[in-house]
């Protein structure tokens, strides 16, 4: 493959990036560590070679070999590389539990190896000798160790799959038990051959004793370390948000911006599309919820009415509306009338008033009543002049608040702008 | 000189310090303003953040600083906390007027809160910004109409009959005077619609002002609170 061979030329790595290849043990076909499969994939050997070099090393070099392949195993992360082909001993299906595949040829010839290097060790080490006394509590012990280490390595396997079920945790704990039993046994039995059996409980006591000391040591530390980490996961969780947020404001305000850009020499056009998207921003910024999408559903309240009739006039005319709203209150079907009439009176300020400076909509929930007024500081206008043909003021507002019950007043001065005012009764009152 | 005092309205000079942590908006705000000879501010200080505002403040006394919210450092609050002293210096007062982007509740009520004379945001027209700073500079206060939606609807939701004394709550005028702001309605014209004096209304509106620093019952806070604003 030329992928290991490939030059990283600085302009070749950001066109397309070649993946360094990093030694990992390898998670997925493995028999114990995963450290022949991994090494066997950094490599390009076949595995079985790697394998058969770690058992040759354990055997004549004097557990070299053991040696070396637990120094893997401490330092090399467990990974997903190192898989040369897709020859797996084991199929894993799709709920995590694995099974074994068809012996194919490899697993038969290790197996053999196995069994001729087992041979070989039991031959040379007189078992039932005297040295023989200090290999089977080693070789528990060892077991031991195994268990548990593959057991961690497990436990980090499961971060990235989730595919640990009860069944499989309860098969893990067990792991565990049986690899701290197996490493006790083998010590005690060290202890007990070696010296005699009545020295024990005195072994035991000093046993105690150090691990006690060694907790009241390391305990402070330990804490700290804790502490550190969920701090650290917590400026983790901070710094995902200020993504978040660099994220909408790349997506919407750069997109706006590069609108403006494009039609920046149609000023009402930029106009509309800025107030748009301040509008946006600070909904995203400040409601409580932060969502900052656009609402489909119709608002349940009257500030939020008066808001986005408000909006949408404004995205439809193109003229800044300033919107203060003092208390709150639900939306029922004589408020809803108000909020249209209100609607109206914001296109009429817009179309007619809005080159006077941005429109004020203000709206007072009270006790009894709501109080909307839409102010501009347009020309203004002179109602008694309007033809009767004309319904836009007559009808939609005035007429409108006074078939529900409230009442629209309406201010013009020549040069100080229109003022609508609308009140209405509160329902809660009425009824 | 007789000339500028004859192009400036009234002939009168204030002397402006710009914190703000963006050097285009002071920019602007300098070349909006800062023509001494035909508006009357002079700008004679730059801070962009809390460290070199307080520095500059210090050193050049000020008539009015225009105080942006959102500053490296602390923000406005921390600049006005360490000003106090010269907040309350009986001569060559500073005053402080938040000028900033956002109309949030809570920067507002905090700045207003932290001692700032008055509270507008930067889509304001250079000319009313001239004349808020004249105003800040005589002492009065200066709301936005957005601002003064705010305290209404902080002393609104606290309506329940008065518990102990009236120190704190806006009397029916100063509640008239709020309303017409937060509908638009400039000074001249509230004082026209409410057959008052502007002068009458500075000083009301002032008088909000101050019931909003020394809020001793902690509504406000309370009312902040309850809306997740602090």
């Amino acid at each position: 493959m030329p992928v290991a061979a490939a030059p990283r030329t600085p302009h070749a790595a950001d066109v397309d990036e070649v993946p360094q290849r990093k030694l990992y043990r390898s998670a997925d076909g493995r028999m114990l560590g995963g450290v022949a499969r991994g090494l066997a994939g950094h490599l390009g050997l076949p595995v079985i070679w790697v394998r058969l070099a770690f058992l040759g090393l354990f055997m004549w070099g004097d557990g070299l070999g053991v040696l070396l392949y637990a120094a893997f195993w401490v330092f090399v992360p467990l990974g997903v590389g190192g898989r040369s082909g897709h020859r797996s001993y084991f199929d894993t299906l799709p709920d995590g539990t694995r099974r074994l595949r068809k012996p194919d040829k490899g697993q038969i010839t290790a197996l053999i190896a196995l069994c001729i290097g087992a041979g070989i060790f039991i031959s040379q080490v007189q078992v039932g000798g005297a040295s023989g006394r200090y290999v089977w509590p080693t070789l528990l012990v060892g077991a031991g160790v195994v268990l548990v280490w593959r057991q961690a390595d497990n436990a980090r396997r499961a971060h990235w799959t989730e595919a640990a079920g009860r069944h499989g945790r309860l098969l893990q704990v067990a792991r565990a038990l049986a690899g701290v039993a197996l490493v006790g046994v083998g010590l005690t039995v060290f202890i007990v051959v070696r010296g005699s059996a009545a020295q024990l409980g005195n072994v035991l006591t000093a046993t105690l004793a150090v691990l006690v000391g060694v907790a009241l040591l390391a305990g402070p530390w330990l804490i700290r370390l804790t502490q550190d980490l969920s701090e650290e996961r917590l400026m983790r969780i901070r710094a995902q948000e200020r993504a978040e947020v660099a994220a909408h404001v790349h997506d919407s305000v750069l997109h706006t911006l590069t609108l403006i850009q494009r039609g920046a020499e149609d000023a009402g056009e930029v106009r509309r599309l800025a107030r748009a998207q301040e509008r946006e921003l600070r909904n995203w910024l400040y409601n409580p919820e932060g969502t900052g999408k656009e609402e489909a559903e119709e608002p349940a309240t009257l500030a939020e009415a008066v808001k986005k009739t408000a909006a949408e006039v404004e995205d439809h005319h193109g003229v800044p509306i300033e919107v203060v709203v003092v208390g709150d209150c639900p939306l029922d079907e004589r408020l809803a009338a108000q909020v249209q009439a209100a609607r109206e009176a914001m296109v009429n300020a817009a179309k007619y008033g809005g080159e006077g400076g941005p429109v004020q909509v203000y709206a007072e929930v009270e006790a009894q009543s709501v109080f909307v007024s839409v102010r501009d500081r347009g020309p203004g206008f002179d109602i008694d002049a309007v033809p009767d043909d004309r319904m836009g003021v007559r009808e939609s507002i005035i007429g409108r608040m006074q078939r529900n019950g409230g009442t629209a007043r309406l201010r013009s001065a020549p040069d100080g702008g229109t003022e609508v005012e609308l009140e209405m009764e509160r329902a809660a009152n009425a009824a | 000189m007789t000339e500028d005092n004859a192009v400036t309205q009234t002939g009168r000079r204030v002397r402006v310090v710009l914190v703000d942590d963006h050097r285009m908006f002071r920019t602007g705000v300098q070349a909006e303003i800062g023509e001494t000879a035909r508006t009357g501010v002079e700008v004679v200080g730059e801070a962009a953040d809390v460290d070199q505002a307080v520095t500059v403040i210090t050193a050049t006394r000020p008539e009015v600083v225009l105080l942006d919210v959102h500053l490296p450092g602390g923000g406005g609050v921390e600049v006005l906390r360490r000003c106090a002293p010269l907040m309350a210096a009986a001569e060559n007062q500073v005053r402080f007027l938040a000028l900033s982007v956002s109309d949030a509740a809570e920067d507002v009520i905090g700045v207003i809160r932290g001692g700032a004379r008055g509270y507008v945001t930067k889509t304001i027209t250079g000319t009313d910004l001239v004349d808020s700073v004249f105003r800040v500079q005589e002492g009065d206060a200066v709301f936005s109409p957005r601002l003064a939606g705010f305290v209404l609807d902080a002393f609104a939701s606290t309506d329940a009959p008065p518990v102990d004394e009236d120190l704190d709550r806006l009397t029916q005028r100063e509640r008239e005077v709020l309303r017409l702001i937060a509908r638009g309605y400039a000074y001249k014209e509230i004082a026209k619609q409410l057959f008052i004096s502007v002068k009458t209304v500075e000083s009301h509106v002032s008088a909000v002002l101050r019931k909003l620093q020394l809020s001793n019952r902690h509504e406000l806070t309370r009312w902040a609170t309850a809306r997740r604003l602090v």
